[in-house]
């Protein structure tokens, strides 16, 4: 009983209009959903084009079918028809060369948009996209990591896709881009787009992964690059692609200096190299670091202060520290001075020689506010 | 001389065996059936194993679509992981036993078995014994199979089974979908996969077995006069088919045996943890399964020929053409698998060239159906049921073949791959097409196999509900699939609902037509009207011994002309049924060189 109450609960809210619209609220056609993307055009251009060419040969078929049974039907076992022509060479060349050139003019069709999606433009924005059992998780070139995939409108992006170590293979896929590629372990495939229209939209994960197959969903926003002069329009929309960067990227919200600082020594890969309990590595240990007389290769010595380790990560060959190689890349651009800020409390809590390292960010503000 | 010497004519006349002696009734007993060398018994053994599969997957079918009827869990309401377990379960079930068990083997094992030696005026295939090892084999990783999916369905269903004692009576089943696809295969899923691939592997042997007898009885027990431009086109659909089977099984054995070593013996292949790559598997498991969707439908081919060839009583339109393109068929089957793995990240050339060949299979297929069409042109079209399949299939396989357009253009596939418009794709082409063209040779040879008419009213009803029914089911999964929904899902978005809710319906009602197909084979069966040897007119060996066929298929072995010079017969009111013109029996009793010789 619980199973037809449940349905007919369904039943009238698709009456109701309420599941009608889809989940990004865009409407597509009959048979496609709304384009968002630069060459989603071009897809459903090739769409349509075999579309007609097989409404126009099954309604050949169909006629042709149906008018020949009417035609030529006998009900009474009369005698087999004088013998009908057993082939006609103009006719079978007809019908083998007509579909040849359709099916060339449909690959070209094909060959060309794929081409378009295959050449990635070398100004993409590059974002990481990791399939695990059973959720995504996208990468910014800042190290940010998000459960939805943000993207500014009118700008390509790259996507570079793996899956999670000893996962399985699944596939990315966003009805409204046209866009759709495997998740492989082992292995990093890529694809890009353009996204022409604001919206927030839906992927899907289209390659059979296991038990939570279906619940593999992930929201797909594009952000517009200014903000609508039209207050009203404004209201519940979405941010633009600065504000949303900003949101994102505010280091604040992770918790205290310390725990953030703790956070982007792991996510952005400073435990690589460098350890925090004294032992060395491929770069000097973080322990005790800060506020050590430090010696560099060319003999000259510094005391760690904070624009020391400031300048160690963005021009880190400046100052090598004596017995390491040069070989950190820089990370210049990639940190907010919040971001700095909470490294080097990081650093100063598990140093002996900074007893006194902000335990808040108003800790933070208030040292800043009497610096000056 | 004439008088002495028999000749087919003759054996057209009042039989010389005991009335009633036929290959039914030739010797009693279940020993005489199970260890039976005859190949229409071997035939009927797998009629009805097939028919018992076939309904257990398609129980199954109707499961899955009930599941889908709203979003949400609708077997177990409270319990979402329980409920995508089972369907995952029931969903791998159904598609492998109904590609394993079902497509494959159907028209091959069982038209293929009964007529082929029939069409050649053999006495039997050319290796009897082997025929009767395949069938067992068969039987044998079919029981297997089926007892393994079933019992993990019981499982995933009723979770408290594993840990009864009970449980050794209900194994692990298999939840990765018929592709068993790494590495979900081989490292992560729980479910049998060890066993499946093990049944999967027998059932291969006995594809193999059948194929090997197929080609050497074509090629070895054609009767005088039969050329190889006078084989009837199922025999070339056959011998092609069996080619495929014969050069792409052994890939999927030994993909399956990889797959085996890879989850026993941790040997790196597949699974990158491991040091493999999962999309080389893809690129094994394809290169046989593409070849095999052809295997599952050239034997239609054939079938649709002989069909419309016999009730439209005329030859068929450009039969060289029909026969070669089942030749250039079953070559360029082996040669675009890789448009199965578009979004595989296989090199963007790689895919440039699996688009193009993939267009080239299109031409064929398309010179097939206008030939077909062409053929009803000027015909004596009868109506029968044999020939509404027929006409079901050209329209089913018209809209299959032509949204297989689609998926040949890469930019268009990629949006359309792993959505439900795959799902509607090969419903029309392997399910739809596949079904029909058995539907319409069972219809057609029924009065061969049993020695009754079918019940014809009865028999155009059900195939019509099951055609409506089929079409409700399938087209609206081609939008539903455009619009974005993927495939193997066991919960969607609610803006899918009414897509998946009248799917569901269309389901039930093929569901419904199925049945009444069933009841009324049943009741032909027992109740028809007695057949004669030739009811359709059509001019196939198989129509030119008595209905059924005796033990020994011909009292003397025939020759042949032309398959299709329907001219030779025409309608006996006493008889009901058709018998050789008077021309046509002056003719084999006056020309020297159509003398038969004795058996």
């Amino acid at each position: 009983m619980s199973f037809f109450y449940s349905f007919l609960a369904q039943a009238s809210k698709f009456l109701d209009g309420t599941t009608a619209e889809t989940a990004d609220g865009a409407k597509g056609s009959f048979w496609m959903p709304f384009r968002a993307s630069s060459y989603a055009g071009d897809v459903d251009w090739t769409f349509y084009f075999i579309y007609w060419i097989c409404v126009i040969f099954t309604a050949l078929i169909l006629f042709l079918l149906i008018y020949f049974t009417i035609k030529y039907r006998h009900k009474s076992n009369g005698p087999a028809p004088a013998r009908p022509a057993a082939h006609n060479t103009a006719l079978e060349l007809t019908w083998t060369i007509v579909p040849i050139v359709l099916v060339l003019t449909i690959f070209y069709f094909g060959f060309r948009t794929y081409m378009d999606q295959v050449v990635v433009p070398p100004d993409a924005y590059e974002i990481n996209v990791k399939g695990q059992m059973w959720s995504w998780s996208f990468t910014y070139p800042d190290g940010n990591v998000q459960n939805e995939l943000h993207v500014p409108v009118g700008v390509p992006v790259r996507l570079v896709l793996t899956s999670g170590e000893g996962d399985v293979i699944h596939s990315f896929f966003v009805p409204v881009l046209r866009l759709k590629k495997d998740v492989v372990p082992g292995r990093y495939n890529q694809m890009w787009f353009k996204a022409d229209t604001v919206g927030r939209y839906q992927a899907f994960c289209a390659e059979y992964c296991g038990t939570n197959h279906s619940q593999m969903a992930a929201v797909v926003v594009v952000h517009p690059l200014e903000a609508s002069d039209d207050e009203e329009e404004q209201e519940g929309s979405i941010v633009t692609w600065a504000q949303w960067l900003d949101s994102a990227r505010d280091p604040r919200q992770g918790g205290d200096p310390v725990t953030v600082g703790q956070e982007l020594y792991a996510s952005r890969g400073c435990n690589q190299c460098h350890t925090v309990d004294g032992s060395a590595s491929i770069g000097p240990t973080w322990k005790d670091m800060f506020g050590e007389e430090t010696r560099f290769r060319d003999g000259t010595s510094q005391i760690a202060d904070e624009n020391y380790i400031m300048q160690s990560i963005n021009q880190p060959n400046a100052k090598v520290v004596a017995g390491f190689q040069p070989v950190m890349p820089t990370y210049q651009g990639q940190f907010k001075q919040d971001e700095y800020t909470a490294l080097i409390a990081y650093m100063k809590s598990i140093s002996s020689h900074a007893p006194n390292y902000p335990k808040t960010w108003a800790d933070v503000d208030a040292a800043s506010g009497q610096g000056k | 001389m004439s008088a002495i010497t028999p000749t087919l004519a003759d054996s057209l006349a009042p039989q010389p065996l005991p009335p009633g002696d036929n290959y039914l009734t030739h010797t009693r007993g279940f020993m005489s059936w199970a260890f039976t060398l005859d190949h229409k018994r071997i035939a009927l053994m797998y009629f009805y194993a097939v028919g018992v599969f076939t309904f257990i997957g398609g129980i199954f079918a109707m499961l899955l679509r009930t599941e889908l009827i709203m979003p949400g869990p609708t077997f177990f309401p409270g319990n979402p992981t329980q409920s995508w377990n089972f369907y995952n379960h029931m969903f791998t079930l159904h598609g492998a036993v109904m590609v394993f068990l079902f497509i494959i083997p159907a028209i091959p094992a069982i038209i293929g078995n009964f007529v082929l030696p029939i069409m050649l005026g053999a006495k039997d295939m050319a290796f009897p014994r082997l025929n009767l090892a395949s069938f067992w084999i068969y039987m044998i990783g079919a029981l297997f199979f089926v007892w393994l999916l079933l019992g993990g369905v019981m499982r995933s269903a009723i979770p408290s089974l594993g840990d009864s004692g009970w449980a050794w009576l209900f194994p692990m089943g298999l939840d990765t979908g018929w592709t068993f696809y790494t590495p979900y295969s081989t490292s992560i899923s729980k479910s049998g996969v060890v066993p499946a691939t093990f049944g999967a592997f027998i059932l291969g042997f006995s594809s193999i077995l059948t194929a090997v007898n197929f080609i050497a009885t074509i090629h070895s027990l054609r009767p005088k006069g039969m050329t190889w431009f006078r084989l009837p086109l199922l025999l070339w659909s056959l011998y092609a088919t069996a080619v495929i089977v014969l050069l792409a099984t052994p890939v999927l054995a030994i993909t399956l045996l990889l797959l085996l070593v890879e989850r026993v013996f941790s040997v790196g292949i597949f699974d990158p943890a491991l040091g493999g790559d999962p999309v080389m598997y893809q690129h094994f498991f394809w290169f046989y399964s593409h070849p095999a969707v052809y295997i599952m439908i050239l034997p239609a081919f054939g079938v649709i020929s002989e069909v419309i060839a016999s009730h439209c009583r005329r030859s068929l339109f450009g039969y060289k053409f029909i026969a070669l393109s089942s030749v250039a068929i079953a070559f360029l089957s082996a040669l675009v698998w890789g448009h199965h793995m578009f979004t595989s990240g296989q090199s963007p050339l790689a895919s440039m060239f699996f688009s193009a060949l993939t267009f080239c299979v299109a031409i064929p297929s398309a010179i097939k159906v206008f030939n077909w069409v062409s053929t009803l042109h000027g015909a004596s079209i009868r109506l029968h049921t044999a020939m509404l399949c027929a006409l079901g299939f050209l329209v089913l396989f018209t809209i299959g073949g032509l949204t297989g357009l689609f998926l040949g253009a890469i930019p268009v596939d990629v949006h359309f791959h792993d959505t439900y418009f795959i799902v509607a794709h090969f419903h029309y082409v392997m399910m739809g097409s596949v079904l029909f063209a058995f539907l319409a040779a069972v219809y057609h040879w029924f009065p061969k196999m049993f020695g009754r008419m079918i019940n014809e009213k009865m028999g155009s009803i059900s195939v019509i509900v099951t055609f409506i029914g089929f079409n409700l089911a399938f087209f609206i999964q081609f939008i539903m699939g455009s619009q974005g929904m993927p495939r193997r899902y066991a919960d969607y978005m609610p803006q899918f609902w009414i897509h998946h809710f009248v799917s569901t319906i269309g389901a039930y009602t093929m569901f419904l037509g199925l049945i009444l197909v069933l009841i009324n084979w049943v009741w032909s069966a027992k109740r028809g009207k007695l057949a004669p040897a030739n009811p359709w007119g059509a001019n196939t060996l198989e129509w030119q011994t008595t209905s059924p066929p005796p033990h020994d298929n011909f009292p003397v072995t025939p020759t042949v002309e032309d398959p299709y010079d329907m001219g030779r017969w025409e309608w006996n009111d006493e008889d009901q049924g058709f018998v050789l013109t008077a021309e046509a029996r002056a003719a084999l009793h006056a020309d020297p060189q159509r003398k038969i010789e004795t058996a």
